[in-house]
């Protein structure tokens, strides 16, 4: 066999091996959103949104209490992470760069992203829920808001770096501050894309458990009280799988999915944000500053 | 074309400037004045220090650490490295090479410096088209001021930049290859518009292009390797040039 054929083949051997891992993840993945739409569909109805739960081994009621909290607790996990998460990321990408200090920060804050949810949970715990005696609402946001700060921070710092300096400069040239150049220009070219980071960072924390376990707790009464134990989606959905009532489990599904189809749809949102041509000015100022044609 | 003036008044005057990137020396004593209202061009070939050399007449290293000159720059006899960068900037504007609107409207691209400056209502309006008008452009955007700025061709773009540069009044006006990025006929619109500004604003080109520099300037220094080989009346410098180097660059044997 000549040395052409051979390497065929290799390539060839390659990216079968490559098509069958990718397959693989696949398969699993559809797997399970595929049990998850069967089973949670099946046992959908309206009243698993409105009804309170019944005392336990008594068929039927819904997870009110759980749909609110869950809302809440995310709602204001946004409100506390965003500003801060956006705000990091400005400083990151306008600010820190000549600082070796706040540059190690950022890699420690790249870490942060991948860091277990749970050790969130567990430091929230000691410094909001052990002083105080009991869980609450409002350390559950807090956990969370941790948790999505540096998905945000990042997504930021990567779409601000997309701002061409030439774009900086023109700004500069006029004679303007750089807190003017950075709220009037670059943040309005990368404004897109930092809504996408925000969405991003939302749909991670919306399916997050192990945060709200050492927090929030769980509650079987509706309350819109954050010093008080608060239910959440994720967490009654542990505790139902875990019991023994076989409409628990009906339950469970149904949240589960209800859960699932809510992260999807936020994700969706933020790819069409990306992909519409709501990205195009920046796009169109990276094109013409770099001189690629293409659409 | 311009011996015949009496008078030369200096604008800026350039003095024994030394400029560092780190430790690499970019310009070496430079001397040169930049007369007023005239168009004065930059050439040179790739890497010879002329954008260097424009981006010190606002400063403009100074967005980054590590770059450092020496010497002098004066505008109107007063040293530019003492005074307040915001002031020196709305003072010496500047022109990139590729065009860059800001993402908002034509009208806030305008708007842009004067806003800085704390001019709103209809005075802020008659500026916009004072400036749009200056710049040739005010006929092409008059019905569409909201549109972005995108949404302009690449020329159109280019004399939005000029128009948001002149907007605020500036007294020097700096050109960093204003055409390179644009087809003949936008080029031959924003060179039509250079001569036309200098009436009011002194001007100053870096080009790669000879012809041009040849057919809008009223001086021309030519630089090589950091320095400053020859300032003269432009046309000195195309038909007799005092050195055998610029010579040998404007008739093509390198460069």
């Amino acid at each position: 066999m000549s040395r052409k054929t051979l390497r065929k083949l290799f390539s060839n051997f390659m990216l079968f091996v490559s098509f069958l891992t990718a397959a693989y993840g696949i398969f699993w993945l559809f797997w399970i959103l595929g049990s998850l739409f069967i089973n949670g569909f099946k046992y959908l109805s309206p009243g698993l949104v409105y009804l309170d739960p019944t005392p336990p081994g008594e068929e039927g009621g819904g997870l009110r209490p759980a749909f609110v909290g869950h809302l809440i607790i995310t709602s204001l996990a946004t409100i506390m992470g965003v500003p801060m998460g956006i705000m990091a990321g400005i400083y990151f990408a306008e600010y820190g760069r000549n600082s070796k200090f706040f540059m190690t920060l950022r890699q420690i804050t790249d870490i942060m992203v991948s860091t277990p949810s749970i050790l969130m949970g567990a430091v929230v715990y000691a410094v909001m829920v052990r002083p105080v005696g009991h869980f609450n609402g409002f350390s559950g946001a807090v956990a969370l808001a941790i948790l999505m700060l540096p998905v945000i921070a990042i997504t930021t710092d990567e779409m601000l770096k997309l701002v061409p300096k030439e774009l900086r400069e023109a700004a500069y040239a006029l004679g303007a501050y750089k807190w003017q150049v950075i709220k009037d220009v670059v943040m309005r070219a990368a404004k897109v894309g930092i809504m996408t980071g925000v969405i991003l960072g939302v749909a991670r924390i919306a399916g997050e458990t192990a945060p709200l376990l050492f927090t929030s707790f769980n509650n079987n009464v509706l309350t819109f009280d954050l010093r008080d134990p608060m239910a959440s989606l994720t967490v009654t959905m542990f505790n139902y799988v875990m019991g023994p009532y076989h409409y628990w489990h009906q339950q469970a599904w149904a949240a589960a999915f209800i859960l699932t189809m809510a992260v999807l749809l936020l994700s969706i949102l933020a790819k069409v944000l990306l992909h519409r041509n709501l990205l195009e000015p920046l796009f169109y100022i990276v094109r013409s500053i770099t001189g690629k044609k293409g659409g | 074309m311009v011996e015949t003036q009496t008078a030369l008044k200096t604008r800026m005057e350039v003095k024994n400037l030394n400029f560092y990137y780190g430790s690499n020396q970019a310009l070496k004593n430079i001397n040169m004045p930049i007369y007023d209202r005239k168009v004065t061009a930059l050439i040179g070939p790739s890497g010879c220090g002329k954008t260097t050399l424009l981006r010190c007449f606002n400063r403009m290293h100074d967005l980054y650490t590590a770059n450092r000159y020496e010497g002098e720059i004066l505008l109107d006899g007063e040293s530019i490295f003492g005074m307040d960068i915001i002031d020196l900037r709305s003072r010496v504007g500047m022109v990139f090479q590729k065009p860059t609107p800001f993402p908002m409207s034509i009208f806030d691209n305008v708007a842009f410096g004067l806003r800085l400056k704390g001019i709103k209502g209809t005075e802020l309006k008659d500026r916009v088209e004072k400036a749009l008008n200056g710049a040739a452009l005010w006929d092409e955007v008059k019905d569409r001021l909201k549109d972005s700025a995108f949404s302009l061709s690449g020329g159109q773009q280019q004399r939005l930049c000029i128009a948001r540069a002149i907007a605020v009044e500036p007294e020097v006006l700096l050109f960093d290859e204003p055409t390179s990025a644009l087809d003949p006929i936008s080029t031959a619109k924003i060179e039509e518009l250079i001569v036309e500004l200098k009436r009011k604003i002194t001007i100053v080109i870096v080009t790669h292009n000879m012809q041009q520099a040849a057919r809008i300037s009223d001086y021309t220094g030519f630089m090589y390797l950091g320095e400053l080989i020859e300032f003269n009346p432009t046309e000195k410098i195309f038909t007799k040039p005092d050195e055998k180097l610029t010579e040998d660059y404007v008739t093509g044997r390198f460069g």
